[in-house]
């Protein structure tokens, strides 16, 4: 008992102590930006691609069919490298479950990471172990911090997807009246920024008469973001849109109206797959969905791992490579490579694609 | 008669114990000389990572477990602490400051505990339930579904840091402490003895003038302070204050407390088996892992070896009946 009565004592006097300075959270930012980005080593264009590397996709959680379609992508690219294609990750997109996996490639000498961070700085310290090592990191769907990867596969600008998103929820809309969001986990890096650019853009006066009135989080969980849908609409009856730019929350919202007396009512939009939203586009209950082709993604990371890797390029801004059948491409700022503009898929061109 | 009954009941403890370190003595040796990478100091360091909430969690859990009693709130208690962490340095607070505070908070929520089971006397099951669906709430309450990044890196750095250059993790030094002063409590100390004898029937040891309630209450602060300081440590070594950090953890440390020999109806254990335990599970998955076995495989072997030791001993329990 009085031991127990000494700690508390002890801790008090600890907390006397220290509270007046000590390490805050603006000490450690002014330390932080002076700290200088990393420097890699000089690019060499002509280097030719090293065959057999090691290419390992780390998604964000496995078994999700968007992902399953863009690591496929990879494989196809990998094969055509003459590489050696691998495919790890957790079953729950939790931050740390990462970690492990990474510690575990680290070991497996891998060549080059490609990676989908659930949270940006939790695989951080990891990530840069595994340069350390000489692994090249290659991000994509979700980036980590600029500082722990070489490059990052932007499937569109954030711009162009928060634009086209709200775009079409306009259209669908008629231009005016309630819209709802339903997204993915509330940590999503990606779906935060689209949706950080739709606020904007409903900011503008020609989107004045459109009302974002809810943001809801399905987790990429079919069954939340299927209950959450019915939420948004008993909650908000006057609803006329939902944009989910996540293809499970679309893919569940559009289930729960088309078998619902909301259908015809209320218009589903947002990033789906075209697989997974045929059937919503033809019995009416979607009719317009965009999307980037995300076997693409995993082929544009593979590429770049591979130009990393053989030294043709380090991820400094401006330097050019290509990746195979997609062409050239130029690293932007940051490290950042976009795949290009996203597609419109409507009951017209829906079957031309497969995935 | 009941000389006899403890002597033999110990045996058959100690028994499993050695059995349990031998088994993880075994699959060590068998995974260092099969799996590629799994014997180097990298991975060392990786592995003590990685168990390292499980271990130090299942140090006071177990001393729960022995007196009959459990707590399932000890990740949502990891999680509401990494979660105050994270808002107290957007505040702007000192981490000098908030780290005690953490601890502090956890063994608050185990008093919380305590004070349920030992003062209204209600089950402990029941009430961990309870707290931990109610901490896990309060940490969505105070962090939201944000999450905090920019801790100190001498910090994040110390905790997924080595000490000097050997290859030895700086957190070792905390497990081992830790380990160590549980270790003593349960093994060498009056309380320890209490400890037992409260598992093994609350009554008698109440007769033998051990006070159960107040023994159990201060195990729970216990408890709490130590996933404080799991909390906290997460925090550090993702350098993510999350109100979602730990989700489930409760779970793997029951797991390898009971596979350390610890028995669910209290009275018995000991914590070598716990620690070869946390070290058997961490040092599996992370083997099958290097060997490219999928997750869903992790989880039958953890589920298939946590049958195995409650059936085990169970077994050659009945077998020693039939022969009498």
């Amino acid at each position: 008992m009085t031991r127990r009565k000494n700690l508390a004592v002890l801790a008090v006097v600890a907390l006397a102590l220290t509270a007046c300075g000590g390490t805050t959270k603006s000490s450690t930012e002014s330390q932080n930006t002076a700290a200088p980005a990393t420097t890699a080593g000089k690019a060499d264009p002509n280097a030719p691609i090293k065959e057999g590397l090691k290419i390992a996709y780390l998604p964000k959680q496995l078994n999700n069919p968007y992902t399953d379609v863009e690591v496929g992508g990879g494989k196809v690219a990998v094969g055509e490298l003459k590489g050696e294609y691998k495919l790890v990750g957790p079953n729950d997109a939790s931050a740390s479950s990462q970690v492990s996996y990474i510690n575990t490639l680290i070991q497996q000498q891998q060549n080059v990471i490609v990676v989908a961070a659930n949270d940006p700085n939790a695989v951080c310290p990891s990530l840069n172990q595994a340069r350390k090592a000489g692994i090249k990191v290659v991000t994509f769907d979700s980036d980590a911090a600029k500082t722990c990867r070489d490059a990052f596969i932007n499937q569109a600008t954030t711009q162009g997807i928060g634009e086209s998103l709200v775009k079409m929820a306009s259209e669908l809309a008629g231009g005016s009246g309630e819209i709802a969001i339903l997204s993915a986990t509330p940590n999503a890096t990606n779906q935060n920024s689209w949706i950080q650019v739709m606020k904007t853009e409903l900011a503008k006066p020609e989107n004045a008469k459109l009302k974002l009135v809810k943001i809801a989080y399905g987790n990429d969980d079919d069954q939340k973001s299927f209950t959450e849908a019915q939420g948004l609409l008993q909650s908000y009856p006057n609803l006329k849109v939902i944009v989910s730019p996540t293809t499970v929350g679309i893919a569940a919202a559009s289930r729960y109206v088309s078998a619902s007396n909301y259908k015809g009512k209320v218009a589903i939009t947002g990033l789906g797959l075209p697989n997974q939203m045929r059937k919503f586009v033809k019995d009416g209950t979607v009719k317009k969905f965009a999307l980037w082709n995300p076997a693409d993604i995993g082929y544009l990371a593979a590429y770049t791992g591979a130009a990393l890797s053989s030294g043709q390029i380090t991820g400094a801004q401006g330097e050019k490579f290509k990746a195979g059948k997609l062409g050239d491409y130029t690293i932007g700022a940051d490290g950042e490579i976009v795949l290009g503009p996203p597609t419109e898929f409507t009951a017209a061109n829906i079957d031309k694609f497969n995935f | 008669m009941s000389a006899e009954l403890t002597a033999t009941r110990a045996s058959r403890f100690a028994n499993w114990n050695v059995a349990i370190i031998a088994i993880t003595v075994v699959v060590l040796i068998v995974a260092a000389a099969t799996v590629d990478n799994f014997g180097t100091s990298e991975n060392f360091g990786f592995l003590v990572l990685d168990v390292l909430p499980i271990a130090i969690i299942a140090l006071p859990m177990t001393l729960v477990i022995v007196t009959g009693e459990i707590d399932l709130s000890v990740a949502s208690t990891l999680g509401l602490s990494s979660a105050v962490m994270g808002y107290l340095w957007n505040q702007n607070q000192p981490i000098e400051t908030i780290i005690p505070l953490c601890l502090l908070l956890g063994a608050v929520l185990g008093a919380v505990n305590g004070f349920f089971v030992t003062v209204l006397g209600l089950p402990s099951l029941a009430v961990t339930i309870g707290t931990l669906a109610l901490y896990r709430g309060l940490a969505f309450v105070v962090l939201g579904d944000s999450a905090v990044a920019d801790f100190p890196p001498s910090y994040t750095a110390w905790v997924t840091g080595t000490i000097g250059s050997t290859p030895i993790p700086n957190v070792l030094i905390i497990i081992v402490v830790l380990a160590i002063v549980f270790g003593v409590i349960l093994h060498a100390t009056p309380i320890g003895r209490a400890v037992f004898a409260v598992g093994a029937s609350e009554q008698a040891a109440r007769f033998a003038g051990v006070r159960p309630g107040r023994l159990k209450f201060w195990l729970y602060v216990a408890s709490g302070l130590v996933s404080g300081l799991a909390g906290v440590l997460w925090t550090l070594r993702y350098s993510s204050a999350r109100a979602d950090n730990g989700a489930g953890l409760e779970l793997a440390v029951v797991a390898a407390v009971l596979l350390g020999g610890v028995s669910i109806f209290g009275g018995k254990g000991a914590l070598p088996g716990v620690i070869a335990g946390v070290v058997l599970l961490g040092s599996l998955q992370n083997a099958l892992r290097l060997s490219d076995v999928s997750n869903e495989a992790l989880n039958v072997v953890t589920g298939v070896l946590l049958i195995a030791s409650v059936l085990g001993p169970n077994l050659a329990n009945r077998l020693k009946g039939w022969k009498q």
